[in-house]
């Protein structure tokens, strides 16, 4: 990115909730916080999806990641600033168990996307299960420290968390980058072309890929604090579940997993998607706002498949090329 | 805990099972074949499920008959979920492929929440409780289990017997080759597809006469599914079966002695365990 | 029986055949020799339906099958028996051989089929019920020859029959391939085995960088600088 034009963008971003956004200012602001927040969620979890390694199951370490400091403020007064490491190493120490059966004993592909479908599922379950002290399906809430409390992370002003996440955004950024340009990143580049072939020139396989789902789990940790921060009602359906795993992937997906802002760009998209069907169906259809969220999904999948950047750019390139036709062994 | 409440939820947990096979027979089958993961294939289970209770409760059809048109129905959504979905991303990378799947799994779920809304729905059927030895165990599920078998059994028959069923797990053994034998790999796979629709759609007859459906029946059985499907190993129906039952008895009887969700925790913990230990359960993955 | 015209081919971006011109009539047995990695087993590929032509045309009988899928290729009477063997390993020897009779008009056959195969291969008889996958080297050759011989084809593609086996088993193999032969069907046969391989057939093509470089009759091909070349290619 050239560096004048990332410098305009990034103060742009930094005094936006102070530019006249009109009547609609708090829900300008409110939807931007939530792509800020699952933008990290993201980009968090392309670190793993750019080199195959897909994961279903990253509600698993949002939802960590979010109950650890919520229960701890809630029942001990511990400020999150404390917490959140011990949110992180909850999440890191859950993609540590499951993740190393998993790459010791190449559980790849498919098979380890359903495993961490798994994952997620039951971490959901979990949360129901005890919810005697998490308050179950029913959802948890944060206990209230006032409308400005730093020690307590908990401000009424969105624009104070705002920046709080447009300030871990970026952090989430630059790990990104500092990936791409690892050797990490060339490593897991040839373990994702062949293993096999990586390990005999001598790759630490396992070393590798755990590393990397490490490290996405911690962030996603993060991203879980803020959100429970900012929206201060947990719930494990939407924390937890499937369902929000789908989402992140698509989002990914969608704006492009292999770029540094393709995985926010995908959630913008996804929230405004989401955004606009709540708005036009309201509670007046219930269930129809999702279904063709899923249709959507779906239709975009089979007639997108490299996301809406990718599919831009291949009509890019196809216009400056004449097309060549590269087809697999049929059969 | 009385023990007998215990060896109750163990007989329960068994027959849970069967039904339950049925479900990883047919996830395994479609993987095997097609390469790809239904994420959804619980989702057409409840399908099936709700198919059952309409034909019967609103319509009035013996239930023998609703079942049947399940069982009908599903094969034909799993033949268009292969056509219309599964068809167009063959060649896709996995994570398009998990996320069709999972775009089908939201589409149906919320469909039968806008069709149905969250009403949990049984068929309130009055069939009867038997006492064996002192244990309660109701009359739905021990028909329901026998009947899985039959369906197991014919399973077993056509994929041994018969030259599409063996052509089926040839192909699962090795596509290109079977091409070679004259065999068209699409048409095995829309017939595979149509049996794993066959397979959730009888999973859902039996299952509606045990349990209520609701559009979230998924979440209850879906994850339990899948890990069974891992254990079992790919390509192992025999490994599928028994990572049913041994699935489903942790299940029950860890819902007895704690409750239903935290058996769920428990027996993921095995399940991880279980990689750890016997890899060759979860390396049944051809090359 | 078989003829290509200048076919091209290859996978992606990347050709492994360039402009080959080959028959094999009707009865012949026929020899494709070469260097690894000079496009033999892509050309098998291609003619099996495996690989698609680019340019050029692949006729069966006088008949285009150009474009055509695997499946389709087989119902015409190419029986393809892939480099490696690629039996089902975990079906049995006699599942195995049902599957190379899976076409419909095969199967009216299969008992007498069969029959005749296990009179070729003692061996598998003695086996049937036996995983594919248990068979020694040698015995896998045979299992694939034979399920290619299920579909009673006009013609038959052995791609490297040799690779791997023990010289015992290769000399046994070529045998085995004479009795094929004599029993009428046509091959066409890619080998590195070059002088083994010679003494089988009437003709012989030599491939070098996906280029038809040599062709002849097995007698003329004979001698030191052909068979040198088949495997060095200078």
């Amino acid at each position: 990115m050239k560096r004048p034009l990332a410098i305009l963008g990034l103060a742009l971003l930094a005094v936006f909730p102070w530019l006249p956004l009109g009547p609609a200012r708090l829900y300008i602001l409110h939807v931007a916080i939530l792509i800020l927040i699952w933008g990290i969620v993201g980009t968090a979890w392309s670190l793993m999806g750019r080199f195959g390694l897909v994961s279903l199951g990253h509600g698993a370490f949002l939802g960590v990641g979010a109950y650890t400091t919520t229960l701890l403020w809630n029942f001990w007064g511990i400020s999150p600033w404390l917490t959140t490491p011990l949110a992180v190493g909850a999440a890191v120490l859950l993609a540590l168990v499951l993740g190393y059966p998993c790459f010791r004993f190449r559980v790849v592909g498919h098979y380890f996307a359903l495993v961490t479908l798994a994952l997620g599922e039951v971490i959901r379950l979990l949360i129901i299960a005890e919810r005697d002290w998490t308050g179950g399906s029913l959802g948890l809430t944060l206990k209230d420290a006032g409308a400005f409390n730093p020690w307590a992370i908990q401000f009424a002003d969105k624009r104070i968390f705002y920046l709080i996440a447009l300030g871990v955004w970026l952090v989430g950024l630059w790990v990104w980058w500092r990936v791409d340009r690892s050797m990490t990143r060339s490593a897991l580049e040839a373990i994702g072309e062949d293993e096999t072939a990586a390990a005999s020139i001598g790759i630490p396989v396992t070393r590798f890929k755990l590393r990397i789902t490490l490290l996405s789990a911690g962030l996603t940790a993060v991203g879980g604090v803020l959100y429970a921060q900012y929206l201060t009602y947990l719930n494990p359906g939407v924390l937890a579940g499937i369902g929000v795993s789908l989402q992140i992937v698509f989002a990914v997906v969608l704006g492009g997993m292999y770029t540094l802002l393709g995985p926010t760009v995908g959630t913008a998209l996804t929230i405004a998607l989401a955004e606009y069907l709540r708005v036009a169906f309201g509670v007046k259809l219930l269930g129809m706002a999702d279904t063709i969220y899923g249709l959507v999904l779906i239709l975009i999948i089979i007639f997108l498949p490299a996301g809406l950047y990718g599919g831009l750019k291949e009509l890019v390139l196809r216009r400056a090329a004449p097309a060549r036709v590269v087809r697999a062994p049929s059969g | 805990m009385e023990p007998i409440l215990i060896a109750e939820a163990a007989i329960n947990g068994i027959l849970l099972g069967g039904v339950l096979a049925l479900l990883a027979l047919g996830l395994n089958l479609i993987f095997g074949v097609v390469d790809i993961i239904w994420i959804a294939y619980v989702e057409l289970v409840m399908l099936g499920m709700y198919a059952v209770y309409w034909l019967v409760t609103a319509y009035a059809w013996p239930l023998p008959l609703a079942a049947l048109a399940a069982v009908a129905l599903v094969t034909v959504l799993g033949l268009l979920v292969h056509l219309l979905i599964i068809a167009p991303i063959l060649s896709s990378p996995p994570v398009n492929q998990l996320l069709a799947t999972g775009g089908l799994l939201f589409f149906l779920q919320s469909f039968a929440t806008f069709l149905w809304a969250t009403d949990h729905r049984s068929l309130r059927l009055a069939l009867p409780i038997l006492e064996v030895f002192g244990m309660f165990l109701s009359f739905a599920r021990l028909l329901a289990f026998a009947v899985s078998l039959l369906a197991m059994l014919g399973l077993y028959l056509f994929l041994t017997r018969t030259y599409m069923g063996t052509a089926i797990r040839a192909v699962s053994q090795d596509r290109e080759a079977m091409a070679l034998m004259g065999a068209d790999a699409r048409k095995v796979y829309l017939v595979t597809s149509g049996i794993g629709g066959a397979m959730a759609g009888l999973a859902g007859a039996l299952l509606i006469i045990q349990y209520s459906v609701h559009p979230h029946f998924g979440a209850a059985f879906g994850p339990l599914t899948f890990m069974i499907c891992v254990l079992g190993g790919l390509g192992n129906m025999f490994g599928a079966v028994v990572a049913s039952l041994l699935m489903s008895e942790v299940i029950s009887v860890g819902g007895i002695i704690t409750s239903t969700e935290m058996a769920y925790v428990v027996a993921f913990v095995i399940f991880i365990v279980a990689i750890f230990v016997r890899p060759e359960g979860i390396l049944g993955k051809r090359e | 029986m078989l003829e290509l015209q200048g076919v091209t081919a290859g996978y992606g971006e990347f050709t492994a055949l360039w402009d080959v011109t080959l028959t094999v009539n009707a009865g012949e047995a026929v020899a494709v020799v070469g260097p690894n990695g000079a496009g033999k087993t892509t050309l098998m590929r291609v003619i099996s339906g495996l690989v698609p032509i680019r340019t050029g045309d692949l006729r069966l009988d006088g008949r285009s099958f150009a474009g055509r899928r695997a499946h389709e290729i087989v119902a015409h009477g190419i029986a393809h028996v892939p480099e490696g063997r690629r039996i089902f390993p975990r079906l049995t020897v006699e599942e195995n051989l049902k599957m190379g009779g899976f076409l419909p008009a095969s199967r009216r056959h299969y008992a007498e089929t069969v029959g005749r195969v296990y009179d070729l291969f003692p061996v598998l008889a003695e086996r049937r019920r036996q995983r594919a996958g248990t068979l020694s080297g040698g015995e896998q050759q045979m299992l694939a020859i034979g399920r290619a011989l299920m579909s009673k084809p006009k013609l038959i593609l052995l791609d490297e029959p040799s690779l791997g086996l023990a010289p015992v088993m290769v000399l046994r193999l070529f045998e085995l391939i004479r009795r094929v032969r004599q029993e009428g069907y046509t091959i066409l046969i890619v080998e590195q085995n070059v002088r083994q391989v010679l003494s089988l057939v009437d003709r012989a093509y030599l491939l070098e960088v996906g280029r038809i470089k040599v062709e002849g009759r097995s007698a003329d091909l004979a001698e030191q600088d052909f068979v040198r070349k088949a495997y060095v290619g200078i």
